[in-house]
């Protein structure tokens, strides 16, 4: 069982980036599940979405979680929120951020002697798609360190599943993806 | 057929929303009415979007309440269409009244309810507070574990609702957000295959078969309603197990898929058993599992069809368990819980020395974890060692504060 905590702002497409990683591991065989903590979240407020991935069905409804990958989409979300909750000693987190990693783990201790991976999602998605949706680019850095896929099979199943935009936008997506995968360090 | 058609992959990853509102458009429903609110919204948005984009033909129904929604449905199913709508919580309370008139009236409505709590405190997540308050109403109820379930059991409900036999309405329940808003992958069935498991809608006494002219909503004093009721409780308490008993087993036989009124896990030699409904079912399941390679005989009942209540079924499953846990999703408010009373109702005139505790949980969401389900299942095994409860009847799992416990 691999198991992934998203922390995002609502409207940064946490969600949206759970399933999409949801829809591209199930094309593969294996069992999924993407769901979030909603409560009476507004625009900008501070939740978390999770994965499940298996190669058995997923019986587990709970929604405690200790993952195996912690993304951070949001960049100061490391400071308002505690990111490392429920963690294991090996979970590797991707995070991003501005800062390299010892700038990053120099400003919240917590992080100290974690896995840490810095990717600047936020700046990658304004540059390609032109707007801040750190959600798609997180998925590429993924790909990266988690080398659970070929960074060319996830793009081509993640043209699917964004389909329904217009084809600029899907273009601007492939290139974030590309993008925070040579990046994340 | 009029309408285009979607095709679909093999495993889509859907939400139980999703899933629910592709099953609402293969079985063409011809009349939506409703009134939208979370968790269940996605479900009548979704018919709304196929039937714009012309994948159904069909009509939605904006109304101005939920009362009104399944007034509407009434309406458009005594008219003689296949009808159905979906709701929550407070829109579930709020259509009580009307769920009576459809199972009275005998209209097969399907209602896709995505339980939630009930207010005060307001609470949009999931708990059974509201698939409870619907178990007098006279509908059949059908309940999902899972996103794959709400999808198949749509199907089930239209056949079995709309068999001329059962007449009777039918509620498809899902948990609110750990279901409804869960996306899991989700076995699909084409869109011939599935409308051709519901067949063409078959109307009987509809109100727009001008040549046999018929009337609907009459009223009967104490001449004649004592024996509309008893017939309706009649009919579902004998004709309509056995065509949901029929419609599941030409459901696997189509899909591979198989349902039961009553499902067992791991129960061929349970000590110690859950009996729940919901997600619950599912986390159990793999909770029993590891409890065994702990040396507990762990197993887990789900009840899949709520009402009729599969009261035989119940008794024979849980006759050789030894210590059996309750669990209820829902306040009793004054009283031990429903699945509690049922159980304890099922097994009372039995040889079973079963010891029966009763536990409260999940309330607005709140999580049921795999560590609470451990705790759970030790307790009724010391309860098996100790030859009784250790406990009181009656106790509450992850409420914070001081332990509460009560009987």
């Amino acid at each position: 069982m691999l198991e992934i905590r998203w922390h995002s702002r609502a409207g940064q497409g946490a969600v949206t980036g759970a399933k999409g990683l949801a829809d591209v591991v199930a094309t593969t065989g294996k069992d999924v599940q993407a769901f979030a903590f909603y409560g009476s979240a507004k625009r900008g407020a501070a939740m978390t979405a999770y994965n499940r991935v298996d190669d058995q069905p997923i019986m587990n409804h709970e929604k405690y979680m200790r993952p195996d990958y912690v993304f951070v989409i949001d960049p100061a979300l490391v400071y308002t929120t505690d990111v490392t909750i429920n963690d294991k000693d090996n979970t590797v987190y991707i995070i991003t951020t501005h800062m390299s990693k010892e700038e990053l783990v120099a400003s919240q201790p917590r992080l100290e002697g974690k896995k840490v991976y810095t990717v600047d999602c936020i700046k990658i998605a304004q540059e390609t798609i032109g707007r801040a949706i750190p959600n798609t680019p997180m998925l590429g850095a993924f790909m990266k360190i988690s080398k659970m896929y070929d960074i060319e099979f996830f793009k081509e199943n993640m043209q699917r599943i964004l389909g329904k935009l217009p084809q600029k936008i899907i273009d601007a997506n492939m290139l974030a993806i590309q993008r925070a995968y040579d990046e994340v360090k | 057929m009029a309408f285009d058609k979607l095709e679909l992959r093999d495993i889509e990853v859907w939400d139980g929303n999703f899933a629910a509102a592709q099953a609402l458009r293969q079985c063409q429903i011809d009349v939506v009415a409703a009134y939208p609110i979370t968790p269940s919204t996605p479900i009548v948005e979704g018919y709304a979007k196929f039937l714009a984009d012309g994948y159904v033909e069909g009509e939605f129904v904006m109304v101005e309440s939920e009362h009104a929604a399944m007034s509407g449905c009434i309406g458009a199913s005594a008219a003689g269409g296949r009808v159905a709508t979906a709701t929550s919580s407070q829109g579930f309370a709020l259509m009580v009244e009307t769920l009576y008139q459809a199972s009275g009236m005998r209209l097969p409505i399907i209602l896709n309810v995505v339980n939630r709590a009930l207010a005060a405190p307001l609470n949009v997540n999931g708990d059974h507070s509201d698939m409870y308050l619907g178990r007098d109403s006279g509908w059949i109820q059908f309940d999902a574990y899972s996103p794959q379930e709400a999808y198949d059991l749509n199907f089930i409900a239209f056949r079995v609702a709309e068999d001329h036999d059962v007449r009777l309405p039918a509620m498809v329940h899902q948990d609110g957000f750990m279901t409804s808003h869960t996306a899991q992958g989700v076995k699909t069935l084409d869109d011939d295959t599935a409308y051709g498991f519901v067949g063409d809608f078959k109307p009987m006494n509809d109100m727009l078969d001008l040549d046999h002219p018929v009337s609907h909503g009459v009223q009967t004093e104490e001449d004649w309603h004592f024996e509309h009721k008893a017939r309706q409780h009649r009919d579902l308490m004998l004709n309509v197990a056995p065509k949901i008993q029929a419609a599941f087993d030409a459901f696997e036989k189509l899909s591979g898929r198989k349902y039961n009124m009553v499902e067992q896990y791991s129960m061929e030699d349970a000590d110690v058993a859950v009996v729940c409904l919901g997600t619950s079912v599912e986390t159990a399941r793999e909770v029993a599992l590891e409890m065994r390679k702990e040396g507990i005989k762990a197993g887990v009942v789900g009840i899949r069809v709520l009402r009729p209540f599969p009261f035989m079924k119940i008794a024979e499953v849980l006759k050789d368990v030894k210590a059996i846990a309750a669990l209820d999703r829902s306040s009793p408010n004054g009283a031990p819980g429903m699945l509690f009373n049922e159980i304890a109702g099922a097994l009372f005139n039995t040889d079973t020395k079963a010891l029966l505790s009763g536990y409260v949980y999940g309330l607005g969401g709140r999580d049921l974890t795999k560590a609470h389900l451990r705790d759970l299942y030790k307790e009724l095994q010391a309860n098996v060692d100790a030859g009784k409860v250790t406990t009181q009847l009656q106790q509450f799992i992850g409420v914070r504060g001081p332990k509460l416990a009560f009987l």
